[in-house]
This record gives structure tokens, sequence and C-alpha cells, in this order.
């Protein structure tokens, strides 16, 4: 049985598609749009000399890609707008990416719109959220409860008018979870946009500033990601992303800590890329220090080994540390696609969903979350 | 997968896996005449619902490329429409090269004509019978509107006949191109009948948009004119991925509403609907 390995290889070496056939472009066409991939695929293999099929199938690609983005940073927009003088909103996952012009955007799918704010400015900003017309998704009271109770996000709300999804996260990692990173540090010490060393491609700014598609590459100043003393000063109305030893270990977190690894594919795509845009020899020493802070080492130095296994990245090796048997398990997990776009290896995937509920919540609690669920069902 | 059809239809192309070997077997058959794309745009797969439920009480999931969370799974006795459905599915969701419009077309002349409506309005008979009478079928369910080009292409899959426009079909083209007949689906009982030789020859031809109507069954024939604005807002509704191609999608179809002429006609019989679009066709302004 086939798995995700040439999507892999396809990713990490372009030229290599070189050799597919109709049915090899077929298979790794299904598993890319599997893993939700497919966008940054199609941007890889840009420029190739491509079957013609597949050629017009990647230009698909890119323009639904681009078109996803405009959507999600129209969307950060008007989250800025709604929550302005509330509290600072600072961009997560695929909506930092492709903000921040960082290498990991391009071609990204972007879903909904991740945010993370001050856990002291919650109910102000949910309060500002509902008045701005964002709307709960889910009635049920007890998942409500949960959410609040347990979650590190709000329950999901949906916008009533452009039907969109926002996740507004107060911390990193569900409050149950085994490690607990320090938000308030991520939180304190975010960035405007235009400090992040980026690729130059970001068209936040000149969105939001009405510039058209201007290149902010020159005008960028290169984030101090080492001086964790003094983040650049913030107005207060701009948006926010990590810093990049934050964002870093966020994806790390957000990998291995929070789920059961689907879509781990594409995370860690993200994860070798940010270490690409990122990485310098004064950079490590600053991860480690925030790694330690929190408490991520352990996911850092498994997601350092993984990529660089699946990504050929080059990662620092005092922070990856040795192999160890079970990478293998999550190599299998993270590649458990066919070339119908199926997920393979039961077994494994069970394994790993079992883990993630494991991690996640003490045993008495996750025996009295799983009878109420089974309750309902 | 265990049973596998490739076909291709107009500019769209297609694999299809099933558990179980009916629904492709049934897919062949209707879909003879089609040709095959090297590197199909879409893939469908029809899996069994549960664990045990490819033998035992068989249930077919309906997957692919793009998937519907909450899809609920049909009986093996439709694994036909299965199919159909989930060729549909990977076009609303998934397409992002044309405008997908939910409408029938029919050319002549080299020009199209374009029928919308809701459920039950007749647009899907009405392009099947012209299909018969001289017009080229270019489409029951789906329209394909290239932004680059402004032109329509065709995407006659198999005509999806519903209720009592089955009787009317098998009168006009005769049982040999009608498929099984699939009872108390969940869209009533469905024939499913192969567009004509014409139709699948002529499939790879796109044509400029002439006409557009709005039908509407059960009323007394009547033509109304329709503003360019009101035509603008159904076809947004009928359109399922307008909002996915943002600008392209928006300077598509202002670029068809603003183009061409659009009339509401309601009919009480088919002859009459056809006797309308004749008449429309042959002076639209």
């Amino acid at each position: 049985m086939t798995d995700a390995m040439p999507l892999i290889r396809a990713l990490r070496d372009p030229a290599s598609v070189a050799t597919l056939d109709a049915a090899g472009w077929t298979a790794l066409i299904a598993t890319a749009r599997a893993e939700q991939i497919v966008g940054t695929l199609a941007h890889r293999v840009a420029g190739l000399d491509l079957p013609e099929p597949v050629a017009r199938l990647m230009a698909d690609a890119r323009a639904s890609a681009a078109q996803q983005q405009v959507a999600a940073l129209w969307e950060a927009e008007m989250a800025r707008r709604a929550l302005a003088g509330i509290c600072p909103v600072i961009l997560l996952k695929g909506t930092a990416y492709a903000a921040a012009g960082l290498s990991a955007g391009i071609g990204r799918s972007i879903g909904d719109l991740d945010i993370l704010v001050p856990r002291d400015r919650l109910d102000a900003a949910e309060a500002a959220l509902l008045a701005a017309g964002w709307e709960w998704v889910k009635p049920d009271p007890y998942d409500d409860d949960y959410y609040r109770r347990w979650m590190h996000e709000l329950p999901p709300l949906i916008h009533q008018e452009r039907d969109r999804m926002i996740d507004v996260h107060h911390t990193i990692l569900p409050l149950t979870a085994r490690v607990t990173p320090d938000a308030a540090a991520m939180v304190s010490d975010a960035v405007p946009i235009r400090f992040l060393p980026g690729t130059g491609r970001g068209t936040m700014r000149s969105m939001v500033e009405g510039q058209g598609t201007r290149s902010d590459a020159s005008s960028s100043t290169p984030c101090p990601s080492t001086a964790f003393g003094g983040p650049p000063p913030r107005s207060g109305e701009e948006l926010l992303v990590l810093n990049p030893a934050d964002m870093l270990l966020h994806n790390v977190a957000h990998l291995f800590a929070d789920g059961d690894l689907s879509g781990g594919l594409r995370n860690l795509w993200d994860f070798d890329r940010l270490v690409r845009d990122f990485a310098s020899d004064a950079f490590w020493p600053a991860l480690a220090e925030r790694a330690a802070l929190h408490g991520l080492g352990h996911y850092l130095a498994r997601a350092m080994r993984l990529s660089q296994r699946l990504f050929d990245t080059p990662i620092e090796p005092t922070l990856a540390g040795p192999a160890r048997i079970t990478d293998g398990a999550y190599v299998a997990r993270i590649t458990a696609r066919d070339g119908w776009g199926r997920g393979i290896c039961k077994a494994n995937r069970f394994a790993f969903y079992v883990r993630s509920h494991w991690i996640r919540m003490p045993p008495a609690m996750l025996a009295r979350h799983l009878w109420t669920k089974w309750r309902k069902a | 997968m265990n049973h596998i059809f490739h076909l291709r239809i107009g500019p769209v192309g297609f694999r299809v896996g099933s558990a179980w070997a009916g629904p492709i077997r049934q897919l062949a058959a209707l879909y003879a005449d089609y040709p095959r794309a090297d590197v199909p745009d879409f893939t469908v797969r029809l899996e069994p619902a549960g664990p045990f439920r490819r033998l035992f009480r068989p249930s077919v999931a309906i997957a692919g490329d793009y998937t519907l969370p909450d899809a609920a799974p049909m009986s093996l006795a439709h694994g036909l429409l299965a199919a159909e459905m989930g060729m549909n599915l990977q076009m609303a969701l998934g397409q992002r090269r044309y405008l997908l419009l939910h409408a029938s077309s029919a050319e002549r002349d080299g020009r199209a004509l374009l029928m919308t409506g809701e459920s039950g309005a007749g647009k899907s008979t009405l392009a099947a019978l012209l299909g018969e009478r001289g017009w080229r079928l270019m489409g029951d369910e789906f329209a394909l509107l290239d932004p680059a080009t402004g032109l329509l292409h065709a995407f006659p899959r198999m005509i999806s006949l519903k209720n009592a426009a089955i009787t009317v079909m098998a009168a006009e083209a005769g049982e040999a191109r009608l498929g099984p007949l699939m009872q108390a689906t969940p869209k009533g009982d469905i024939r499913h009948m192969i567009p004509n030789a014409r139709a699948i020859a002529g499939m790879d031809e796109p044509a400029r948009p002439a006409l557009i109507l709005f039908p509407r069954y059960g009323h007394a024939a009547a033509v109304r004119p329709i503003g360019t604005a009101e035509v603008f807002m159904r076809l947004t509704q009928a359109s399922t991925n307008y909002v996915a191609l943002g600008e392209r999608g928006f300077d598509a179809l202002t670029g068809l509403v603003t183009a061409t002429p659009a009339r509401a006609i309601d009919y009480p019989d088919t002859d009459t609907a056809i006797g309308l679009v004749e008449h429309l066709w042959a002076a639209p302004a």
C-alpha cells in the first residue's frame, strides 16, 4: 500500500515530479488535496515543465489559494477593527504566516481565523466580537461549558454575514494539558507584522494601507528575535504576530500536544518553512531559551527530528537530540494517506487518537468526558 | 480501490473508485462513449459507510477530494446515484477554473442558451428536449463559464430525469438511452438518460452565451423582462463557487449579465415552453 511519501518528496524536491506518469500525478494530487496542501504543492512545482492537465490543475490551485488568502487577511482586518481599543490582536497559524509574508504562507490554505488575546481581556473581546456580528456555532450547553472551563480557546464563533469562523485563543494549549506554555509571555512579546523578517511577500500592510501589492521587503526592520528584553514598540491598533521563536513553538505545540496529528503533514511543512525563514546562529539559543520557558523543548526536539527526516530541514542538532524509536510511529502517522486520499494505517491512527485525549486530560476527567459524550451520542 | 472508472465530461475529468462492482458497471455502461482524462480533475470514492457495511446491509458513503462532513450514506441500490452525487459534489465544492452555474444549457449556431431556476422549474427537461429537437445539449445541471474568455463550456453528464420527466423523455428519446430506474431515492424516482451522440461529440466546443432564461412550470404562458441586477443576483445564488472565485467570479458574472439578454418565462406544458424558447431565440432583443 502506498503512503504520502510521494507528496513529501514532491514538496521537498519539486524537480522529482519529472518522473511521475499520469497515474503518479493523479495520486499525488489526491493525496495533497486530502492533506490540504495542494496550493503549496502548486507553488513548489510552478515553473517546472508539467503535463498540460497538471499545469492547469496547479494553476487553479494557486489561484484558489490566493483568493483564500485575500479572504483570510480581510477577516483578520475585520477582527482588528472589531477589537481596536479593546485588546491587541495576535494572528496565529496560517493567517499569521500569510500576513507576515513568511514562506509557510505561500499557497497555504487558510480556513478559520485564529487569534490570541490576553486572558484578562477575554470577556471584553468576546463581547466586542458578538457586538460586531459574530455568533456562537455550538449551542450545546455541555460543549459550551467544556470549552469555557477547560479549553484554550472560546467556543468557535462564526460571522453572520461573511460566514467565516474565528477561534479566539487565550492560551496555547487546553488548560488540562500536561504542559502549560507561558501564554502571557507570548502575548507580551508579540511583534507587529512589519517587524518580522519575512520574505517580503506579505500583503497585509499593503492591503490595510491601501497600497495595492507593494512589496514591503525593503522597508522591513529585522525583528530583534534574540532580544526578548525589548520587543519593538506597538501602537495598540495594529495586527501582531508571535515573535519568531514563539511562532515556531506554537506550531510545535499545536502539532504534538493538541490533537491526533491529523493535518500533521501540513503542520510539519509549516515548521520546516518557519525554520528556514528564521534559522541563524543567533536564533537557536533564543529558541532554546524560549522552549525551556514554555516547557516545549521535548516537542521541539521531536519536530526537528521529524522535519529533518522528511523535509531535510536544516536543524540545530543539539536541540533535536538523538533519534528515538518512537519517531518512526510519528512518521508513519504523518504519512498515513494513500493515492486515493484515504487515511491508512488504522491502528496507528487510532493509537494517536487515544494519545491525543490522554495528553490533554487527566484519566478521571477523560473518563467523565467520554462518558458524557457517549451518553449524548 | 477495487473498482475504478475514468471519464471526462466536457473539460472536467473524473476518477471514480468504488468498493463495489455494481455502481462502476452501471457508470461504465452509461458513459461508454465518453473519453478518459489522463490526469483527472477530481477523485470520487464510494466507500462502505462503516466497518462491516460493504457486505452486511451495504451502505455507500460518498467521499473524494472534497466532501461534506455530514453527507448521509445511501443504499447500494442507489449506488449509481451516489456516483453522480459524488461527481456533482466535486464540481460544487472544488471547481475553481470556471464559474459554476447551476443551470442547463444548449447550443445552436455557435451560441448558447442558459436556463436556470429553482428545482422543479423544468430547466433539465427543457434542455433535454431541446437536445432532441435540433439543438446541441450542453448540459442539464451545470454550465461552466470561463472567466478568461466569457465562453460557456459544456458539461453534458448523463441527464438526471426525475418522476414525471422520465415518461416524457422515454417517449422522446426511446428506452435504449435510459439507465436503470432507481425508486424512492431522496429525490424521488430517478432514471438517467445518455445524451445523444451530437452532445457527446461536441462537448469540447464552448459557445458564446446569447440568451438567459428563467423558466417556471405550472403557469399560463408568459414572458417577462427581467432587470440586469436581478439576473445578477439570481445567478450568484445559482452558483456554488461565486464567492470562492472572488474578483474573477464577479468579473465573469458581470460580463455575462451585461452582454446577454434575459427573460423569465412561465409555461403550462413542455411544448408551449419549447415554442416560447424558439420564439425568444429568434428575436431575443
